[in-house]
């Protein structure tokens, strides 16, 4: 199919060709020029793919099979390099054992195994493409300005940019290539390029944390990477195939030893805990990275995987013990986000809970599950990467990633604040998109196994997640200090990218239903024979609301008129606009205001360890119940 | 869906929930050694409020607290229109975080620990709510708050434990003490009046019109436990009503923190205990 | 229909009083006196307040809080002084820190004199600012500022 093969090669050409250039404004149109056409390319693709179902490609294996363990070499040699240079063995050690176990794998056994079909494009892969090819696009555009910004502000760092585009562009070639991989091996040769582009990525600016961090980061990626090397060696080992489509048709029988292999490799890809440290370091990465590798492609790339496999896990003990560690993820990383005050750190664990979530509709399995779990992965996607974004904006004109600096910022930036604003309703706010995932995944729960845990899990966690969503949205919206608007300053390519992906969130969340019948509910179908649906007055509902949502705005111009202004009450002092008052003793004071942050009650120390303390057996009883080979539903 | 009864309550809530307020203060006197205020108070004092002078402090506030309004009267009217209990609670959100943003747009100290104290009522209150929700559809089999009302089962007797979590959380829904964290009613004073401090004139007319629209939502709340009989869910939810004002009167406000941890310990204990049984042995 | 009259709310405020009008102000809204019968609230909140219920006298540092709250009032608002340091000052106003009665910095409806004065006073001195209330209201709707004249 050819369109997959453009999708596939489109990246990596304008990777090159952006590398070739020095910095440029021709470097930068070349860009746009690029993220126009993959873009372009992945509505394409579902304009002539959606109604087709599952369609399988027999591309050759050979010689690209080659071409990739070669590859690999390649990769692990170079990480290998730098791991030496910099002292971290853990990281030398790790690539030794998945490149012996890949290699093991490659000569031993592949060559004996065929594939039928390599690349296949299903509704589900259109649907990642989307988000690939348009959100991931919107992020390369988004990053011109910036990263100009970036390297401005940050004199210290050495000019990479050509390096960075070009990893930028390498990365979506990989995803794509994760999404339209049938055969298993090469799902993994994408897999470790996107870690390697993520490693390459966080070690940016190249000072101690940032190394630290990448190397903390391809060490969990490395640990998922041995998993899926031992996935691929035991399907060799007991000739099994490598191709996705059959695995996956045949069932927990055959199939839940890989399946098992590959969700843990998932779970690390996805930084669920115990794993999730490395997506917390990776936020000292420029802003586009922490948008485009670490919330809405990269971790996807994990969950997408489990998600794949769902209709292996359902009903099994390895997987429930999955989808626990997701929904003990979901609760622990949500508790942890109300302690946060770094606004990157807020969102990276936000991301880390609600990738928990869809875990936890993976591991569950059923067709319901599976259904909310590819409606959270879209609108996370999309509110997400407009939230990254415009924190990068908020930050290069505050000069801080503080949320008590964001106080006021519908005043200081109001279009950004709005924005913000939106991304942030669109995370957990009825009606947007969020919110009917939220309440398809409930939908999904109770009917499952063991779904009284997972009940409490999301109940619990999602409380929590309000808090902290909603007490973020109310600084953004209150005014303590009325500052200047300072929005000029912020480049006009910026605030385009941010209102697309604005318009986007509205979207997408006014076309659910129709992304449902068209995408959703064919795939789900397609494997399990049953139609999940939401019912045809709550599609009603949910769209009037959405109405009333988009519509009620328009009081604040009768609300405009005729309206006495006061000041706020500060006890009777008097106060002047920008909130000063007249302290004891005549003195002029300000006011502060900041929100709670419950260290107590839910101090990330704390969290953290009971949270990994838990997730850690529970993977043990996840290979324990592999072990056991048991179905118990 | 039955648009009728959602018109219904849309025009007749106010005037429930209004009388419902006006006989809780009566009350309150009374068991104060006093006379009180005549019944129909809350109506005059509603009337008065939209008398006053209409004042601002931020250009937002009323907006967002009409976009309150809005939306609890919406979730009563899709409530009692019979349609999905999940989706009236989470509208039921949107509507107290619309509030809040309200409190925040208007940057006072007060309301802004008021709005801050508000999130942790609702982030107190919600898993009790969702819970009630998924017991009520392992109980019935249903969502759909017209199946669940037309179930021929006493449904106290499937979901016990649902029902005193929820019942341990309406005092924290009416603003009653013990859990009157973020405001209060009336003559109780918190954080000056926290939530609604800035709001005044038809702003706060507005927000204690929208008290009595989700005053009578919760009492159907609590009916849907009763439904299979009329008689006897009109006499309980009284009894319910009547509980709520005695406790009021009897505590103090406790602290924050103490609220949260206990709401959810018995939400914790008594929701478990409830689907667990509710699952495994409901069949019998 | 006349709402204000029905529920007027009242905001308390103590100036530079030695507590004793404070005392009997609270007395009123006790179970002996219950002047919640009148739908009368204490609310703390200015901008939730139609009657300004006024105690002690006006000095250096309390002037510019009490015309803060009195601003703070949306109209139709009224004032009461309650005691004679309200009114006028009463012993203390030859001090050197007392400026006198409430009326050197905000508009007076009506003065209740009474050192201390008594919940009885208070109550008839609250009705009359009622009527004076519902005067105002009647201006503001008819288009006319509501400022106090008297």
């Amino acid at each position: 199919m050819d369109i997959l093969l453009f999708l596939l090669l489109a990246p990596l050409i304008a990777a090159v060709v952006v590398y070739a250039l020095p910095n440029h404004p021709v470097r930068d149109w070349l860009v746009r020029l690029a993220a126009v056409v993959i873009a372009g390319a992945s509505v394409y693709l579902l304009a002539t793919a959606f109604d087709k179902g599952t369609q399988l490609v027999a591309f050759p294996t050979e010689p690209l099979g080659l071409a990739m363990t070669g590859l690999s070499v390649l990769m692990a040699l170079f990480i290998l390099a730098l791991g030496v240079r910099y002292r971290k063995p853990i990281a030398v050690a790790l690539v030794l054992v998945q490149t012996a176990l890949l290699l093991w794998f490659e000569l031993g056994y592949a060559p004996g195994m065929h594939a039928e079909h390599n690349l296949f494009v299903d509704e589900f892969s259109i649907v990642m493409a989307l988000i690939i090819g348009v959100i991931g696009s919107a992020i390369c555009v988004y990053a011109v300005p910036y990263m100009r910004t970036f390297q401005a502000q940050h004199t210290e760092v050495p000019d990479r940019r050509r390096m960075f585009f070009f990893v930028l562009f390498v990365f979506l070639s990989a995803m794509f290539g994760i999404v339209f991989s049938n055969n298993l091996a090469w799902l993994l040769f994408f897999w470790e390029v996107t870690t390697l582009c993520s490693f390459v990525l966080i070690g940016y600016t190249k000072t101690t944390e940032a190394i630290d961090n990448s190397f903390l980061a391809v060490q969990l990626n490395l640990l998922g990477g041995i998993g899926f090397a031992a996935a691929l060696l035991w399907l060799g080992m007991t000739q099994g195939t490598i191709e996705l489509d059959k695995l996956v048709g045949a069932g927990a029988a055959v199939a839940l030893v890989p399946a098992t292999l590959i969700s843990f490799a998932g779970l690390t890809k996805s930084a669920q805990l115990p794993f999730s440290s490395w997506l917390l370091g990776a936020m000292v990465a420029p802003t586009p990275v922490s948008a485009l590798l670490h919330s809405s492609t990269m971790v996807k790339a994990g969950v997408y995987a489990i998600v794949k496999f769902a209709p292996v896990l359902t009903g099994t003990l390895p997987g429930l013990f999955v989808g626990l560690v997701g929904g003990v993820t979901f609760l622990a990383a949500s508790a942890i986000a109300v302690t946060q005050s770094n606004a990157k750190r807020v969102l990276a664990y936000s991301t880390v809970a609600n990738l928990g979530l869809v875990v936890a509709c993976a591991g569950i399995g059923t067709y319901e599950a599976v259904w909310a779990a590819i409606l959270l992965i879209i609108f996370h996607a999309v509110a997400k990467s407009l939230l990254f974004l415009g924190v990068g904006s908020v930050e290069h004109q505050v000069h801080s990633r503080d949320i008590e600096d964001m106080a006021g910022l519908v005043t200081r930036m109001p279009r950004v604040g709005v924005m913000m604003l939106i991304g942030m309703a669109g995370m957990y706010l009825a009606p947007l998109g969020m919110l009917i995932s939220k309440w398809a995944t409930l939908r999904a729960f109770i009917h499952a196994p063991g779904g009284i845990l997972f009940l409490l899990l999301i109940a619990f966690g999602s409380a929590v997640t309000v808090f902290f969503w909603a007490k973020w949205m109310g600084l953004v919206i209150a005014r303590p200090n009325r500052g200047e608007n300072i929005e000029s300053r912020v480049p006009r390519e910026e605030l385009t990218v941010l209102g697309l992906l604005a318009a986007l969130v509205v979207g997408v969340s006014l076309l659910f239903p129709w992304i449902s019948k068209v995408l959703l509910e064919p795939y789900v179908f397609g494997l399990y024979g049953k139609i999940a649906e939401l019912g045809q007055d709550n599609v009603i509902i949910m769209l009037l609301m959405m109405g009333t949502v988009l519509l009620l705005p328009l009081s604040l111009l009768y609300f405009r008129t005729g309206r006495h202004r006061l000041t706020p009450y500060m006890g009777g002092r008097p106060t002047t606009a920008d909130m000063r008052f007249a302290g004891s003793l005549g003195i002029e004071r300000e006011m502060g205001l900041h929100n709670y942050y419950l260290e107590d009650w839910f101090g990330e120390k704390r969290t953290f360890r009971a949270g990994v303390a838990v997730t850690a057996l529970l993977i043990v009883l996840m290979f324990a119940g592999l072990a056991l080979a048991g179905g118990f539903a | 869906m039955n648009v009728l009864y959602a018109i219904v309550f849309l025009i007749l809530a106010p005037l429930a929930g209004g009388l419902i307020a006006g006989v809780d203060r009566k009350l309150t006197a009374r068991m104060q050694g006093r006379v009180g205020p005549p019944v129909l108070q809350p109506f005059y004092d509603v009337g008065k409020l939209l008398e006053k002078e209409h004042v601002i402090v931020a250009l937002s506030q009323n907006y967002f607290v009409l976009a309150y309004l809005v939306f609890i009267a919406f979730s009563g009217a899709l409530f009692f229109a019979g349609g999905d209990l999940l989706l009236v609670v989470f509208a039921l959100t949107l509507a107290h975080v619309l509030l809040v943003l309200g409190a925040y747009s208007a940057t006072s100290p007060y309301s802004f620990i008021g709005a801050e104290r508000e999130l942790i009522q609702l982030m107190a209150y919600e898993p009790m709510v969702i819970l009630a929700a998924a017991g009520f559809y392992l109980a019935t089999g249903s969502f759909y708050v017209n199946e669940i009302a037309a179930f021929p089962r006493p449904l106290i007797v499937l979901l016990p434990g649902i029902f005193v979590g929820l019942f341990y959380v309406l005092t924290m829904k009416l603003r009653k003490s013990p859990f009157d964290i973020a405001t209060s009613h009336h003559a109780h004073q918190e954080i000056v009046k926290g939530v609604t401090t800035e709001f005044s004139g038809s702003t706060l007319g507005m927000v204690e019109v929208a008290h009595w629209y989700e005053t009578v939502f919760l009492l159907g709340l609590f009916w849907l436990f009763f439904a299979w009989s009329p008689v006897i869910a009109l006499i309980a939810v009284a009894i319910l009503y009547l509980a709520e004002i005695f406790i009021d009167n009897a505590t103090a406000r406790v602290k924050w923190g103490f609220a949260l941890r206990s709401i959810w310990l018995v939400t914790l204990v008594l929701s478990a205990l409830n689907l667990v049984v509710l699952q495994y042995f409901g069949g019998l | 229909m006349a709402y204000m009259k029905r529920s007027p709310w009242i905001i308390h405020y103590d100036g530079s009083s030695c507590n004793g009008c404070d005392i009997e102000v609270l007395a009123c809204l006790t179970p002996l006196y219950d002047v919640e019968r009148f739908g009368i609230i204490n609310t703390g909140n200015p901008k939730h307040a139609d009657i300004l219920v006024v105690t002690g006298s006006v000095n250096e540092q309390n002037r510019e809080v009490i015309r803060n709250i009195y601003e703070q009032m949306p109209q139709p608002k009224v004032v009461a002084a309650l005691g004679i340091c309200a009114c006028s000052g009463g012993v203390f106003r030859e001090c050197y820190n007392v400026e006198g009665g409430m009326d050197r910095v905000i508009p007076v409806d009506v003065y209740v004199p009474g050192c201390p004065v008594r919940p009885e006073q208070i109550i008839d001195g609250v009705v009359k600012a009622l009527g004076v209330l519902e005067e105002k209201r009647a201006r503001m709707k008819a288009g006319a500022p509501a400022e106090a004249t008297v």
